[in-house]
């Protein structure tokens, strides 16, 4: 049987031609998503902003209008209605309402109430509200969990490498973020603890492709003393290459297969994944490899911490 | 490379065969087989998260505020009680003002006495000796109580302590389901039940406080000043359940529904819902004579500081069981029967989170979920194959082993599995891949740089593992802190992330290294078909 190879053997591609370029774009990106942001927000789910949520599911199709006109009359404010396919299933969502908090707990009762007595046959299947406290507790956990993931991360790499690679690290990590971020608020997608995970999990693979290039960039530094940064950066990616393309590419069929037939819950979640890794091997090529140049690490960047991590190659000449 | 120990190969073997014995129970297995599992063997299952089994969570918080003012009212009835008592001490009215309880004495000269009986009403907090209240006196004649922090956090733990095992004992006869209620934090309850989704009666039986009270009606009371909302001193004004205005009641409690022992619905005699109760023996006895001394007066049956009936005691009622009529339906009266069985709340809860999914919701994404899972690991499967050939097979063997093996740990800690777990399962089985792949790829790179074939091997297994290490351990690390700040789905991705990490480095690493080795030394191939 003939093997698939999706990089043929001892590819040189001159990424670090162009690094330049990808940078600028990548900073004018970053800088874009950012302004989109703050310039739109992003449409934050109830977990974060309080709020009530029903699924209705109707025996008979129901006009939105008419759905509208019945939840405006409990007198709970605004409501948000949206289709969840055809014309019998609907997503109800109302704001929090101002006062106390276990007011907010009644609009639920209310609503579900209104649906069953008003429309026979009716089915809620799923209802949520979050109070206001409690909404702000997630968002600032959420915050939190991902800052602190970015910061953990960078220091274990800090650690484990040199304080450049650290601060590599950091800096693929906060575009990969701003550009996830910035989808979210492109796209108006519901910004929900899911998502939260989601940016983690984004994080998280990317790191996972700038660790297997730095480990790689680390070892080529300690093997080619006299070679000059650039090609060593080169021949580092090209060397991962096949990897990195191999990996990308399961991970992105297993997450194609659960947004076309997995569960509706986490489409939001596989979705963002999936532009996460993109995004994510984008920037571990041209974010954290350039980010070294710019840091001055050299061929001796090693030389002190290499006494008691000795690498010996016997074969191929190369001996540290 | 090639000799692995006898001892590392059998450890391997037994950790894969615990892990499957662990997942087996979690399997969806036909009743045949079920039937025939031997009993000494594991049985811990996973448990599903309430968005895949339907079910409603409910998250309440406690009313700080409320059961301030409660203790700061009950440490005034206590005060009073306490000055009269044994050698009394005249005092004008007592009061609560800024969250302190305060007192003149008409005789100064009483005041070391008085301080002295209020110092034994301030109960020691564990074992730091601070006491719950501060006992002070100011100008000679006045004794001011103030709460302290360490007396404030103690009661409110305690409360929380008993507001949850009272949440249990209401929702426990309404179901068979394994419910869970626990405490969260310092100041809230989180009940889960699976399986009920509309979570209205749970809130109702859970938000009533259901303190019973029976006081006496202040017959001496102007029926003008109780309208405007003024009673007698030792008096209150309470509304009415109907809605009919509200009355003046003594404060002093006759008996309270501590003493019940049981409490059941029935009908009154003209055929309407009521609540039938029973007194435990004390509360007989009290019940008894306080119904005595009382004949032709009536007196005022209070729920929440809020007035059912008020009906005149035609004679005393010494069996000690007796019956509480007011606008009840079948269902309201079966509901406070269950919650004064159950006991008042110490403390008043209030829902500030509700997460409800029905069981055909939660069942079509659990059939969603499993179907994308097989499809994708299907897709893996193969593409492995026909990238990698034979390592492709061991690559492929390691990853049905890891699917079992993260099962087996989630089962053995009796994890629960959400929907956002799946999709963390189906990440990680996509980046478990991910080791193999380094492995492999690093293999192929030794063997065109003209390595010896069994030394190229061992060099791709020695050099790919720092950074699988590496790359592992800033999954671990955005895990763990995901667990640790995350609630809720992000937290059932991560525990499932977390678990997916490890056993896929074990899979990676020492599995498939195993398996490799044990077929280069029996064939000791020449040419590498990768």
């Amino acid at each position: 049987m003939k093997l698939l190879k999706l990089v043929p053997d001892n590819t040189n591609i001159d990424f670090m031609r162009w690094r330049n370029v990808a940078v600028v774009v990548s900073t004018l990106l970053t800088i874009a998503a950012i302004a989109v942001t703050v310039v739109r927000g992003l449409n934050f789910g109830i977990d974060f902003v309080g709020g009530q949520v029903v699924h209705a599911e109707f025996a008979q199709p129901v006009h939105v209008e008419d759905l509208r006109a019945r939840v405006t009359a409990l007198g709970d404010g605004d409501a948000l209605i949206q289709s969840l396919g055809g014309d019998r299933s609907y997503q109800i969502r109302l704001a929090k309402p101002p006062g106390p908090d276990a007011a907010a707990n009644q609009v639920v009762t209310q609503l579900r109430q209104m649906i069953t007595t008003q429309y026979p046959g009716a089915r809620v299947d799923a209802g949520e509200s979050v109070s206001g406290k409690v909404s702000e507790e997630l968002a600032l956990n959420g915050a939190l969990a991902i800052g602190l993931a970015m910061l953990g991360i960078a220091l274990y790499i800090w650690f484990r490498f040199e304080w450049q690679f650290g601060v590599g690290a950091l800096l693929t990590l906060a575009h990969d973020v701003a550009m996830t971020v910035g989808f979210f608020s492109i796209t108006r997608m519901e910004v929900d603890l899911n998502v939260v995970a989601a940016i983690l999990t984004i994080i998280g693979y990317s790191l996972n492709d700038t660790v297997v290039i730095y480990d790689r960039i680390r070892e080529n530094l300690r093997k080619y003393r006299k070679m000059s940064i650039l090609p060593l950066l080169n021949l580092s990616l090209n060397e991962t290459l096949a990897r990195t393309v191999v990996t990308s590419l399961t991970v992105l069929i297993a997450l194609a297969i659960l947004m076309v037939i997995g569960p509706q819950v986490v489409f939001g979640l596989a979705i963002a994944i999936f532009l996460g890794v993109f995004i994510g091997t984008y920037s571990s090529i041209y974010i954290s490899a350039p980010v070294l140049v710019w840091l001055g690490v050299k061929p001796d960047s090693f030389l002190k911490s290499d006494d008691g991590d000795k690498v010996v190659r016997r074969d191929d000449g190369a001996v540290v | 490379m090639l000799d692995f120990p006898r001892w590392k190969v059998w450890a391997i073997w037994l950790t894969i065969a615990v892990g499957v014995l662990l997942a087996l129970p979690s399997l969806p297995l036909p009743q045949s087989v079920v039937d025939h599992y031997p009993r000494f063997l594991p049985h811990s299952k996973i448990s599903l998260g309430l968005d895949l089994a339907g079910g409603s969570q409910l998250l309440f918080e406690a009313d700080v505020p409320d059961f301030n003012r409660q203790r700061l009212a009950s440490m005034e009835d206590n005060v009073r009680t306490e000055l009269r008592r044994d050698n009394p001490i005249e005092t004008g009215d007592i009061s609560i003002a800024n969250g302190r309880v305060s007192f003149m004495l008409r005789n100064p000269a009483q005041l070391d006495a008085a301080v002295e009986k209020m110092r034994a009403l301030a109960a020691p907090v564990g074992l730091t000796g601070s006491r719950a209240w501060d006992v002070q006196a100011f100008d000679g004649n006045r004794v001011v109580m103030t709460p302290t922090p360490e007396g404030t956090t103690a009661a409110l733990k305690d409360a929380l302590t008993i507001a949850r095992d009272v949440v249990r004992r209401r929702i426990d006869p309404s179901g068979t389901r394994e419910i869970t209620v626990i405490n969260q934090g310092s100041q809230r309850v989180l009940v889960q039940v699976p399986g009920v989704d509309n979570p209205e009666a749970l809130k109702k039986l859970v938000g009533q406080t259901a303190r019973l009270e029976f006081k006496l009606v202040d017959l001496t009371a102007d029926p003008a000043q109780v309208a405007q909302g003024r009673a007698p001193a030792g008096s209150q004004v309470l509304p009415m359940v109907d809605g009919g205005g509200a009355i003046a009641v003594q404060r002093r409690v006759l008996v309270s529904g501590d003493q019940l022992t049981n409490a059941r619905a029935t009908n009154d005699q003209n055929g309407r819902p009521a609540i039938e109760f029973t007194f435990n023996t004390a509360g007989a006895k009290k019940f008894g004579r306080v119904t005595q001394e009382n004949v032709g007066k009536p007196f005022a049956i209070i729920l929440d500081n809020r007035v059912l009936s008020a009906p005149r005691i035609d004679t005393p009622i010494l069996g000690g069981q007796g019956q509480i009529t007011g606008n009840f339906t079948t269902e309201s009266a079966n509901q406070l029967a269950t919650s004064l069985k159950s006991g008042s709340l110490p403390i008043k809860l209030n829902v500030v989170e509700e997460r409800t999914v029905s069981a055909d919701l939660g069942a079509d994404s659990i059939r969603k979920g499993a179907i994308a899972s097989v499809v994708s690991v299907g897709a893996v499967i193969v593409f492995m194959l026909v990238t990698y050939g034979r390592f492709g097979v061991y690559a492929n063997i390691a990853l049905i082993v890891n699917a079992f093996l993260i099962l087996g740990i989630m089962a053995l800690f009796n994890a629960t599995l959400t929907l956002p777990g799946i999709a963390g399962f189906i990440l990680t089985i996509g980046a478990a891949v991910d080791a193999n792949v380094l492995i492999n790829e690093r293999i192929r790179e030794e063997v065109r740089r003209g390595r010896r074939i069994l030394d190229a091997i061992e060099t791709g297994y020695h050099e790919a593992r720092r950074a699988i290490f590496d790359a592992n351990l800033t999954h671990v690390i955005s895990a763990t802190l995901m667990i640790y700040f995350g609630s809720g789905p992000v937290r059932g991705f991560a525990v499932v992330l977390l678990i997916g990490v490890v056993t896929s480095f074990f899979t990676a690493v020492f599995f498939t290294r195993m398996l490799v080795a044990q077929w280069a030394r029996h064939t000791r191939p020449r040419d590498l078909h990768l």
